[in-house]
């Protein structure tokens, strides 16, 4: 899933400051599951916010709508009516969300709520780690399923480097260093000859690095 | 054991402190309480494993949302005692309501009434 942070609430108040009646819309999807912009943090955003401005007395009129999906604009266009009525609206989704929403209601002002970080996972209640990066030619499958290109600090293709020690990249000691898990699988495999096969240099122009990407389906456009 | 306790203080009786969650502390703010506070088991000693220390991490939340918006975050607080400490309990309820008073009231509504949740 993609995984976000709340962006903090004073980042948040600064974005509604001269505005009177916002609107929060939060997003069932992945921000619902990693608890950043579903249902019940659209509820605590509503509150804090509702209790900063009574507590400074300059109340404010907040509502507030939780849609399946604000990268769908199928859902999006649910927010149709009255979306014009109000002096602001903070999307909790990802940041497709309050694009998806600016594209669709031009006239209204959008702002995020969270900071969107990485594609990831919940390794335990309440952490999650990032596990790809989309690069858009997917290799896992030469390190036994480990992703060099999204969890290499370097994204090397051939590890691990110098700065391994004890299991940790050098970036930090809260890194582990995914060449020595990978070399450790292969080991406890028996697999480490694969390692000796060069990877060809990636091609990074299905990554980012080729501009802005765009996925075709022929066959399901009408 | 007649014990007596502040009468500003409103109980609002929960199954488990686990079932308290943000949004009620920060709710119970909002609606002009001068401070609220969750009185669960001892730790190591709930019935359902982690309730307590759930709560404890959901008043630390709320006590960082009111640090952020320049509210003094005593107004929010945890205690533990077990079901058969009576006394503790009127103890813990003069403390808060001393503390609360001290803080004065609620910037929410300027009135001088202390509300607290256990
Ligand atoms: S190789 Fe690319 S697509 Fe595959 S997991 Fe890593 S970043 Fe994602
Ligand atoms: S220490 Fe490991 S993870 Fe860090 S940059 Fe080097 S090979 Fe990559």
């Amino acid at each position: 899933m993609i995984v976000a942070d709340r962006k903090s609430l004073e980042e948040i108040l600064a974005m509604v400051q001269e505005k009177h009646k916002i609107l929060i819309v939060g997003c069932r999807g992945c921000v619902t599951v990693c608890n950043v912009g579903g249902e019940k943090e659209v509820e605590i955003l509503e509150a804090s916010i509702n209790l900063a401005r009574k507590t400074s007395d300059q109340p404010i009129e907040i509502e507030t709508v939780t849609i399946e999906r604000q990268c769908d604009n199928e859902y999006v266009a649910q927010l149709k009516e009255g979306i014009n009525t109000y002096d602001a609206v903070v999307s909790l989704a990802c940041g497709v969300g309050p694009q998806f929403l600016s594209e669709a209601y031009p006239d209204q002002l959008f702002f995020p709520g969270v900071n969107t970080t990485f594609f990831g996972g919940a390794v335990s209640h309440g952490v999650w780690e990032e596990r790809c990066q989309g690069c858009g030619t997917c290799i896992i499958h030469h390190f036994d399923g480990l992703c060099p290109v999204a969890r290499c600090a370097k994204s090397l293709l051939h590890g691990p480097c110098g700065g391994s020690s004890d299991g940790l990249c050098e970036v930090s000691k809260e890194t582990l260093c995914i060449w020595d898990m990978i070399v450790k699988k292969k080991m406890e495999q028996g697999r480490l000859n694969d390692l000796l096969t060069v990877m060809e240099a990636k091609d990074w122009r299905s990554a980012r690095d080729g501009g802005p990407r765009r996925s075709i389906r022929e066959e399901l456009i009408p | 054991m007649r014990l007596s306790y502040p009468p500003e203080i409103k109980v609002i009786q929960v199954p488990c402190t686990g079932r308290v969650d943000i949004i009620h502390l920060l709710n119970a703010l909002e609606n002009g309480a001068d401070g609220v506070y969750v009185a669960g088991c001892l730790e190591g000693e709930c019935h359902y494993r982690t309730g307590n220390l759930k709560a404890r991490k959901r008043v630390a939340y709320v006590q960082k949302v009111l640090a952020e918006i320049g509210m003094e975050p005593d107004r929010v607080a945890m205690f533990n005692l077990s079901s058969a400490q009576g006394k503790r309990f009127a103890e813990i309820a003069d403390e808060i309501t001393a503390r609360i008073v001290a803080l004065g009231p609620s910037p929410v509504n300027k009135r001088s009434k202390t509300h607290a949740t256990v």
